[in-house]
């Protein structure tokens, strides 16, 4: 594809020296067009979160090139090419929701009054109009997530970058969220790469999932789920919806090829 | 007291106390300012010199190799063992030479708190500042300086009363007969322990409001801390 936002060829990661060698990921390849939602997917441990911080260039690969908007993600990383989001909201308790949302905006220097109102067009994005003011620990878990995805969205990223984002959040929330990412994503036309051990989650959000399998994690298939857009709660009610569960479970299954992890991989 | 037969000269009656500090009230309020001035001084001069050398070590690995060792054996001189030779160098009625008495005392729970504020940094904060492209600057100002607030003020609370005892523990070994040590010596070496029993209600009551206004800073400066938070819905 030529108009991929990231592109991975042959990359293996390796942790450690020696005899404390662990390959975490291995034959790594992978495009993800302008706009795709991807989702990665595997058993714990499988290196998901590691791939998507070597994509942020958070880490380095041992071999191979990552490339985003075909720069190094060195590159990318200085160009501010990135928004983040991960698992805790990590937001800082000694500023506001909007100074929290100002934050990325404050360090790649835009100027006062731009940065005001940047942050509150995201925050209305998540719906969190009227809570500038207030400070994170005095917000609901669901709404902190919001706020950081806000703070993620303020520096118009060419790419997401989401680990886990959902997982610590109530399925009552989770779902929710869920329809409004898809709401943000369809609105600001942004690629999102999301990293979730959740099935259903994966399936009903994305248009490529990969399947990874245990360590030393790799891609075993790239499934292109082509339910219509745009998704919403009847979507989750479709008979399609559960034919491409049950394909992502049966791949990851079969790739488990009975192993003791396996059922517990299938129930998550 | 009267009923346990302790004698008077051991334990005076709080009336004869309050009797004390009304006849000497002028006096007592002139020393127990003195006293404070110096412990102010003392702990101005140790926490600025503190965060110096926190930052250098937070900042630079050569700088805490270097400055760390030196923190940690000023640290164990014995203040006692240091208060003559600080009269020596600065002046025996220098209020300096008890400031730098403080000075000793307070750096290093200030130094080593506010080092761990600094470097005691939620990795994900930090990874965040990184998909940023944020300088070290920007992390120290906008992520380690933040975080390290909570544990400076717990220090310098801790430091406000350490440093009275430190002043006066200081002016034990000699100084202007207008301070609290100079006072609670003189008297009780005339048996008028009345007085110096006033005296060390005074010094108790200056260690009080001194931690009381760092701890009134400490509600303006961080209100978004867990422990202002919790004052708030209680």
């Amino acid at each position: 594809m030529s108009d991929a936002v990231v592109r991975l060829r042959g990359v293996d990661k390796v942790f450690g020296t020696g005899a404390d060698k662990t390959p975490a990921l291995q034959k790594i390849d992978l495009e993800i067009p302008k706009g795709a939602f991807v989702s990665l997917i595997g058993p714990s441990g499988c290196g998901k979160s590691t791939l998507l911080r070597l994509i942020g260039d958070l880490t380095q690969p041992s071999t191979g090139i990552v490339e985003v908007n075909g720069k190094t993600a060195h590159r990318a990383r200085l160009d501010r090419d990135y928004g983040m989001v991960f698992q805790a909201p990590v937001l800082f308790d000694w500023r506001t929701v909007q100074g929290n949302v100002e934050l990325p905006l404050e360090v790649s220097a835009k100027n006062g009054s731009a940065r005001a109102d940047r942050a509150k067009a995201m925050l209305a994005l998540v719906e969190l109009t009227g809570f500038e003011r207030r400070y994170p620990w005095q917000l609901s878990g669901g709404m902190q997530q919001r706020v950081a995805i806000a703070r993620a969205l303020s520096i118009e990223p060419a790419i997401l970058l989401m680990d886990e984002p959902f997982g610590a959040l109530d399925e009552m929330t989770r779902e929710r969220l869920n329809l409004e990412l898809l709401r943000i994503w369809q609105q600001t036309g942004t690629t999102i790469v999301f990293v979730t051990h959740s099935i259903p989650e994966a399936v009903f959000l994305s248009t490529h999932v990969a399947v990874m399998s245990a360590r030393p994690g790799r891609i075993i298939e790239l499934i292109p789920v082509d339910l219509p857009q745009p998704r919403n709660d009847l979507t989750r009610e479709d008979e399609r919806y559960f034919g491409f569960i049950t394909r992502v479970r049966e791949r990851l299954r079969g790739h488990e090829m009975g192993r003791p992890g396996a059922a517990e991989v299938a129930a998550s | 007291m009267r009923a346990f037969g302790i004698q008077q000269f051991l334990l005076p009656p709080p009336s004869a106390i309050t009797a004390a500090f009304v006849e000497h009230f002028d006096e007592l309020m002139t020393v127990g300012g003195n006293t404070l001035f110096e412990a102010i001084g003392g702990l101005v001069i140790g926490g600025v010199a503190a965060l110096v050398v926190a930052f250098a070590t937070a900042r630079w690995v050569t700088a805490s190799r270097a400055l760390l060792p030196f923190a940690i054996a000023a640290n164990s001189v014995p203040i006692i063992a240091f208060a003559p030779i600080m009269n020596n160098w600065f002046g025996i009625l220098n209020p300096l030479s008890k400031m730098m008495v403080v000075a000793v005392l307070v750096f290093f729970p200030i130094m080593i708190n506010t080092l761990r504020g600094l470097t005691f940094v939620d990795q994900a904060s930090l990874e965040l500042m990184r998909s940023y492209a944020a300088s070290e600057l920007a992390i120290f100002a906008k992520v380690r300086i933040p975080n390290a607030l909570p544990y400076i003020f717990t220090a310098v609370k801790v430091s406000a009363t350490l440093s009275l005892i430190g002043a006066i523990v200081a002016e034990y070994f000699g100084g202007s007969r207008s301070v609290l040590g100079q006072f609670i010596i003189t008297e009780a070496a005339f048996f008028r322990f009345a007085n110096a029993w006033a005296a060390i209600v005074v010094a108790s009551a200056v260690s009080i409001a001194f931690f009381l206004i760092i701890v009134a800073i400490e509600r303006v400066a961080i209100p978004w801390h867990a422990s202002a938070r919790i004052a708030e819905s209680s």
